[in-house]
């Protein structure tokens, strides 16, 4: 379902907007619903092996014994590496935009284990199946000590130290001491009627994107060449890293990712598996596949959330918020693969709030690493949202009411938050109304007062939010497009993206298509690809819709305007009078006199000499696009109605409603397909998927009967609303939504359950909530 | 280790392979026949990326031995369509964006196709508890209940 107020605007429409706009027919749909997609287990290369890790059972302890003798004996093995195999023939493994301080850990254990998981060997042999037999004939004796798995408390933790090894003696990765961001943040404290703290806690869930981590690397030692297929969100990141890694030029290598089944930020980086499997197969002078399995992704693809924060709010006596703070503990895992680190700059969000403070500290756990996911700086957003919610029924006033008097209009708007976030094109009250009105609110709370009077648990759930999208941190500011029109008058877009499932070639051809001037039919978007494609630094971040976009437009008007030259030289017309629509270009108003864009296409390539004067032949242009502003500011507000059922305590969501605001829709399908799976990822996180470690360590959920997923059962019809207030930041008038159907449903998941149970003196500001959590609350209460 | 010889049709041709007892028949099929289009992504029968039909019958392709499928017949995503014409739950995917990244795509459509097969009119419960052995992080599964729901009044339509 889906509704659309107040249509898009402004100058921003493209030349012909054909396409745009429009929910088109996936380009990628036809090989992929046939079986003919190409990930990068479907590689197979002459002479190929199979790569298969040994892994640390144990959360913390020396390796005392490691004999991979009786491995190395089986017959298929070629090769079983330890530490000693790597330790020398690499470089340096930073990424761009993390920094060079932040060291990709080395492939291998050296001496000890900080997590379970942590790679130990690497056996590698004619088939997977003898790569694993050879696994089990490795045998390595660890002192087991004890583990540090409370990450709320590990900096406190002076006995035991993660990285002891490294000769540190604190497990605080970062402390940001208390930052007041207003001079009078004390004053505001001490002036407000109403001072209200709650810790707020959000569990650890993770990407689990449904194709694990992968790579097939074929390095050939004649040449010193790379050829690296890549199950990844950035190939020229990729490349990047392992020049440096192997210490070639960038160009010796080669990095594809034809076709990626979902990263979700775990794919954003390389981590140590496919820095190992690289070095083995520059050892062996032979392509080594590696494909991660489901339990290895589980408990050693990088990890997500963790995060807790003590949130104080200072209210006034007109419920008006006077004052934010937080005081945030993140965990980063023993090796974190991105550490994520909260921008408490954010945590005002969509809100009037003039003041802001906070601190900060993350912390080394013996536990698998951080990694991105989805809305990396969602936690900013759970954390106000739960506390807003928790403040409410402190000051006995509805969580909607509260949030009404206290957001952000497009009436208030230029707004500079107390974070110096600049707030020019959102629309938070607005799409509070609109979800609101899609509720129909006023008849929620009347059935809420009738299933409560029965004895019913009924809630429901708001979350209010603005997302950064397109940010301007190191490598992301800027993309790449070369179009080119073949001769053949098809049109060809070369992409700096690496798209795991965002639809990129077909929005990015609703562009070119409409800028240029052709049908969708005739162009395609090549991308992941390091030998073809412009340098792009991924795709994650919400960032395609308005950077490659923009470069896309940008690169199409150039292409257009020399077809429009050729053929008014041709035609012996004014540029000025012709238009290109269709593949073809004709005199405005007089469709007659035309020519299509195939035969100017062959005179830009065959008959160079019929081009106007210092006209230059071929027909493709390179254009790099940089918005005019960073961040591209999205915004939305989710409504989450849950009932819990009152013999088993299993939370239902009966109703889920979206109103978002990304500024112009390329593609409508597309759009609402983001929101669908980042809002059931985000319901995932609440209601099911919680990884869990044991006080030793050991990872508790390793399987998909113990780490749940949402099914078809448990999601309910997702209704989203549209406000398209239309960016300036880019010549289309986007803003990213990747990642905001995520940010937004912790919070509106957890504030249902939390609404359900209100009445029952019950205060949730934690998650996960299953069946067992919503039990333990009602027993603490007195429930049960 | 000792192999042991398979005899399968496979999307309609007949198909004969070598293997070890142990390998899985989802290996077999993307490894010794180059069917990739069947994609595993548990390997402990969860999940359902793997799915495919044998005997008219839909099953965890990662939780069949090679060899318990000798003689049967094996219908993977790569023979749904017939003369480069998709069946009507690949069209109905296309039509209502059940699909982003493609990857649990095949466990779906052929899950789907197996569960129309069976029942042409389900209700909106049925579909959701049919498809509820299959995995997607992508969709929130909404294009996807849309597109059965559609391709099975298309499929009754055609009847």
């Amino acid at each position: 379902m889906s509704t659309t107020a107040m249509p898009a605007a402004g100058p921003a429409a493209s030349p012909a907007a054909r396409y745009i706009g429009q929910s088109v027919t996936r380009k990628e749909d036809q090989r992929l619903l046939t079986g003919h997609g190409q990930y990068v287990d479907d590689i197979t290369v002459p002479g190929m092996l199979h790569a298969a890790f040994l892994r640390s059972d144990i959360a913390r302890g020396a390796v005392t014994r490691l004999d991979v003798g009786a491995a190395r004996e089986l017959p298929g093995v070629a090769a079983v590496f330890t530490w000693s195999d790597f330790h020398g023939v690499f470089g340096e493994g930073w990424h761009a935009m993390l920094g060079e301080e932040l060291q990709v850990p080395p492939p291998l254990a050296i001496g000890d284990v900080r997590h379970v998981g942590d790679p130990i060997a690497l056996v590698v042999a004619t088939s997977r199946y003898i790569a694993e037999d050879a696994c089990d004939l490795i045998e390595v004796d660890i002192d087991a000590t004890q583990a540090v798995v409370e990450f709320s408390t590990a900096h406190l933790d002076t006995d035991n130290i993660v990285h002891a090894g490294w000769g540190l003696v604190s497990n605080a990765m970062v402390v940001q001491p208390f930052t007041p961001m207003s001079p009078d943040l004390d004053q505001a404290f001490a002036d407000a009627a109403h001072v209200v703290e709650c810790t707020v806690r959000q569990n650890r869930y993770v990407c689990v994107p449904m194709e694990g981590r992968g790579v097939v690397a074929n390095y050939s030692t004649g040449r010193d060449e790379l050829d690296l297929a890549c199950s990844c969100q950035s190939v020229h990141e990729t490349r990047n890293f392992f020049s440096r890694y192997l210490q070639i030029p960038e160009a010796n290598i080669r990095v594809t990712a034809r076709d990626v089944g979902g990263g979700f930020g775990q794919k954003m980086f390389v981590f140590r598996e496919e820095c190992a499997v690289v070095l083995a197969s520059k050892l062996l002078g032979q392509p080594v596949k590696w494909i991660e399995d489901r339990r290895e992704n589980l408990i050693a693809a990088p990890h997500s959330r963790n995060e807790q924060g003590v949130v104080r709010l200072a209210v006034d006596d007109d419920q008006i918020i006077q004052a934010i703070t937080i005081d945030h503990v993140g965990d980063v895992g023993a090796y974190p693969a991105c550490p994520a680190v909260i921008n408490p700059q954010l945590l005002p969000g969509p809100y009037k709030i003039p003041r802001l403070g906070f601190s900060m500290t993350m912390v080394w756990t013996n536990t698998m690493g951080k990694g991105a996911y989805r809305g990396p700086w969602m936690f900013e957003t759970t954390a106000r949202e739960m506390a807003i919610d928790h403040a409410a029924r402190r000051l006995n006033i509805v969580p909607i009411e509260f949030r009404r008097r206290n957001l952000l209009a497009k009436s208030d708007l230029p707004f500079t938050s107390p974070g110096l976030q600049e707030f020019t094109e959102i629309t938070p009250l607005e799409t509070l109304e609109q979800a609101i009105t899609m509720l129909d609110y006023p008849a929620f709370r009347a059935e809420q007062a009738a299933a409560r009077a029965e004895g019913r648990l009924l809630g429901l759930g708001c979350c209010v939010y603005v997302e950064p999208t397109s940010m301007n941190a190191p490598t992301l500011a800027t993309e790449g497009a070369t179009i080119r029109v073949e001769s053949s008058g098809k049109v060809v877009a070369f992409l700096g993206t690496t798209s795991h499932g965002q639809s990129v070639e077909t929005t990015m051809a609703q562009i070119v298509a409409d800028t240029v001037g052709v049908s969708y039919e005739d162009v395609t978007v090549v991308q992941a690809d390091t030998q073809s494609t412009p340098y792009g630094p991924g795709t994650g971040g919400s960032r395609t819709a308005v950077i490659a976009g923009g470069a896309a437009r940008e690169a199409g008007e150039v292409v257009r305007g020399k077809i429009v030259q050729i053929a008014a030289h041709k035609m012996e017309a004014n540029p000025e009078d012709l238009e290109v629509s269709q593949g073809i270009v004709a005199v405005k108003g007089t469709p007659a006199r035309s020519m299509t864009v195939k035969e100017v296409a062959a005179l830009a390539y065959r008959f160079a000499d019929q081009l106007p004067e210092g006209l230059q032949a071929g027909l493709e242009a390179t254009v790099r696009f940089r918005p005019a502003r960073f961040p591209t500011w999205s915004n939305a507000t989710h409504l989450c109605v849950v009932e819990i059922d009152r013999d088993t305590c299993v939370p239902h969501v009966l109703r889920y409603i979206v109103s978002e605001d990304c500024g112009r829709m390329i593609n409508p399908s597309v759009v609402e397909g983001q929101i669908f799976g980042g809002v059931v990822q985000g319901l995932g996180g609440v209601l099911l998927e919680d990884f869990v470690y044991d006080s030793n360590g050991n990872p508790l959920t390793t399987t998909f009967m113990d780490y749940l997923l949402p099914t078809t059962t448990e999601v309910p019809e997702i209704e989203i609303g549209h406000i398209e207030t239309v960016s300036t930041t880019n010549p289309g008038g986007y803003k990213g939504m990747g990642e905001g159907g995520a940010i937004g449903a912790h919070a509106a998941v957890a504030n249902a359950v939390g609404d359900a149970l209100a009445h029952l003196g019950i205060n949730v500001t934690s998650t996960p909530l299953g069946p067992n959590d919503i039990h333990a609350l009602l027993v603490a209460a007195g429930h049960g | 280790m000792s192999t042991i010889d398979v005899a399968v049709t496979v999307n309609g041709r007949k198909r004969t392979g070598t293997v070890e007892p142990r390998k899985t028949l989802a290996d077999f099929l993307r490894e010794d026949l180059g069917l990739t289009g069947t994609h595993l992504a548990c390997e402990h029968g969860v999940c359902g990326a793997c799915t495919v039909i044998i005997d008219d019958r839909a099953v965890r392709s990662c939780l069949q031995f090679a060899v318990q499928v000798d003689g049967s017949s094996v219908t993977t995503v790569e023979g749904l369509a017939t003369n480069g014409e998709l069946n009507p739950v690949q069209r109905a995917f296309m039509n209502e964006h059940g699909l982003q990244c493609g990857f649990c795509t095949p466990g779906f459509v052929i899950s789907a196709t197996a569960l129309l097969n069976d029942n042409s009119d389900p209700t909106d419960q049925e579909i959701r508890e049919g498809l509820s052995g299959n995995i997607c992080r992508c969709t929130g599964y909404q294009g996807i209940i849309r597109a059965v729901r559609s391709a099975a009044s298309e499929m009754r339509a055609s009847r």
